[in-house]
């Protein structure tokens, strides 16, 4: 099982201190946070998108790919990558970018973002974000499985004879996690084509996450890949650790209470009864976690939120320092014990590449030479085979 | 499944008031319309339940419902109550032309497919008559928004109404329209032939009730969803 962390990227005045970061130390911060990370033994560390203050993701390769220059093990990703306003194209271009780049330790959660003006900026309409969100998929799938696509749909330009490139790396796609509250459609996808299917799981009633999961796992068996156990479930989760159960209250209260996220409305202490927050001693937090199990089955990543709500960047590293050394190897202790037979490791690069090849050397695609008009046509690779029907632009 | 059988004869009525005082004339409304149903339901051999939400003790909660998202758990059972009904009473004061603040608070907070279907009684109360129409001009699109079956007769009691004998007529008359409604068995038929066909989410409280029905996998986001396309436009 993975552990890791995922950011959404805020930028917040901290209650305590009353600074508020500038976008240039916030970005360095992320990096920090990162590197750390895999220093205190996390696996995952993924970043969220967004395209208006006071955020400041809004290229998530770029920053993951600086991180990948500094880290030697542990997985990037996104939380998430938005599928309704980035063109599949570039998604697919960038993050297999990325993934090469990162030799392999790259995945991605796709979300449709929750930022309603984000929509028309980028020039869609929100009115038809689900049938965008899941059209621009199946393009983003084809994208990194074919290395020649003609498509035509309602939402993009069509395609003809396009290759995406670089393919990605070994020909094996970064996994793709599908992120989603309350829509049975994105389910459906995950279970279609046998990806994740990540709950947020940070506002609860838990009932509707676990509905949600319940039906992904039995839609992954109904297509065929496994048992409805063996479903690759993520979830969200946020913590704030301590010494103790007090301390960690009396530290973490000022933030909670400035937080926009959290209402201004109910107490913390309602908070932490209704919903996954989880503020107190190591042990809270583990048997807290440990409580997300026994709600969704067996799980293959859990991701915390931890440097939100203007927590300056020291506290943020001690927190993954508590983190790491404190909760993480209990955890991946207590969930192993507890572990149903069967049950799917979270797919990685090096098993993606084994479950595709088995002890076959990958394929490494090397194009052809270029033949004078840049179109590379039906036959973009030495090794593509085939070649069937594509119609050629007019030149 | 046994348990559905065994209740199904029974006519669970879950009432809702949004009235301000302990006991407050909104109430005494819901209790004549609840006393005028047991009577009827008496009279026709048919078993009825009835259970009343007061919304005024869940006013802080439904206020942090709305600003945070966060469902406190004397609103869950408000909601769970709701969505275990056969019938809806809707009840509420009319202060300043309008339902009142705290009666849509709880009806913004209900999932959105929680009434499909469900018969509803809509009533107000009201310091004068000039309120009379809120109830048809507002509460009637309110629950056509939630696809209800809202009762053809409304019960409205503003001021002199209290003095009238054609209030009691009119409670007789809405009784017997909802359990006509409830006792038809309309909503389960409806669900039932027709459930897959409303696209729902997975917020859905009927839903967990056993309503309205497994979603429909064959729609064109699900086909979408499973690799196929939409015709382009």
């Amino acid at each position: 099982m993975q552990f890791g962390i995922f950011s959404v990227s805020d930028i917040t005045r901290d209650p305590v201190s009353g600074d508020t970061p500038s976008e240039a130390e916030r970005i360095r911060a992320a990096v920090r946070i990162a590197v750390k990370a895999e220093e205190v033994g996390l696996d995952v560390f993924a970043i969220g998108e967004h395209h208006n203050p006071p955020f400041f993701s809004s290229s998530p390769t770029t920053l993951l790919a600086a991180i990948a220059a500094q880290t030697q093990r542990i997985v990037l990703s996104t939380s998430t990558t938005l599928i309704t306003t980035n063109d599949p194209v570039r998604i697919a271009e960038e993050y297999a970018m990325l993934q090469h780049l990162a030799e392999g330790r790259v995945d991605l959660m796709l979300g449709r973002g929750n930022t309603a003006p984000v929509y028309p900026w980028f020039g869609k309409d929100i009115r038809e974000g689900l049938p965008l969100a899941l059209e621009n998929y199946n393009l983003l799938h084809r994208l990194w499985t074919e290395d020649v696509v003609d498509w035509e749909g309602r939402y993009r330009t069509a395609l003809q004879g396009f290759t995406s490139i670089p393919r990605p790396l070994d020909d094996v796609p970064p996994f793709v996690w599908h992120g989603s509250i309350r829509t049975p459609e994105i389910a459906e996808q995950a279970a279609y084509y046998g990806d994740g299917f990540f709950a947020n799981n940070i506002f609860w009633p838990k009932q509707h996450f676990q509905r949600l999961v319940q039906f992904y796992r039995q839609r992954f068996a109904h297509y065929g890949h496994g048992t409805p156990e063996q479903a690759v479930v993520g979830l969200g989760g946020q913590a704030y650790i301590a010494k103790t159960s007090q301390q960690a209250k009396a530290e973490f209260r000022p933030y909670f209470d400035a937080a926009p996220v959290y209402g201004n409305g109910p107490s913390m202490e309602e908070y932490l009864a209704q919903t996954p927050l989880s503020v107190g001693s190591p042990q809270e937090i583990i048997d807290k976690t440990l409580s997300f199990r026994e709600t969704f089955g067996d799980y293959q990543r859990q991701l915390f939120l931890m440097d939100h709500a203007g927590l300056p960047l020291g506290t943020v590293l001690d927190q993954l320092e508590l983190l790491g050394s404190e909760v993480i190897p209990v955890l991946r202790r207590e969930m192993a014990a507890r572990r149903a037979p069967g049950v799917a490791e979270a797919p990685t690069h090096a098993s993606l590449v084994h479950a595709k090849y088995g002890n076959v050397e990958p394929r490494q695609p090397r194009p052809n030479p270029n033949r004078g008009d840049n179109v590379t046509g039906t036959s973009p690779y030495q090794d593509t085979e085939g070649g069937a029907g594509v119609q050629y632009p007019a030149l | 499944m046994s348990d559905t059988a065994q209740t199904s004869d029974r006519v669970r009525v879950v009432a809702i008031s949004a009235g301000m005082s302990d006991s407050s004339s909104t109430r005494m409304l819901v209790d004549r319309l609840l006393a005028a149903l047991h009577t009827q339901a008496k009279e026709s051999g048919r078993e009825l339940s009835a259970q009343v939400v007061e919304l005024r003790p869940l006013a802080a909660e439904l206020a942090q419902t709305v600003t945070s998202g966060l469902v406190g758990p004397r609103v869950q059972d408000a909601l769970d109550t709701l969505a275990g009904a056969d019938a809806v009473i809707a009840a509420t004061p009319v202060y300043r032309a309008g339902v009142s603040g705290l009666f849509k608070m709880f009806f913004d907070v209900i999932e959105g497919d929680v009434l499909l279907a469900m018969p509803v009684a809509l009533l107000a109360t009201a310091g004068t008559p000039r309120h009379a129409l809120v109830v048809d001009d507002q509460m009637r699109a309110l629950f056509a928004y939630f696809r209800a079956l809202s009762a053809p007769t409304s019960l409205f009691a503003g001021g002199p109404d209290w003095g009238s004998a054609s209030l009691s007529t009119r409670t007789e008359r809405v009784a017997a329209e909802l359990l006509a409604l409830a006792e038809s068995r309309v909503r389960p038929r409806i669900l039932g032939t027709a459930g897959a066909h409303y696209r729902h989410t997975f917020d859905g409280a009927a839903d967990a009730a056993g309503t309205p029905g497994s979603l429909d996998l064959g729609s064109d986001l699900m086909r979408l969803a499973t690799g196929g396309s939409l015709d382009p436009e």
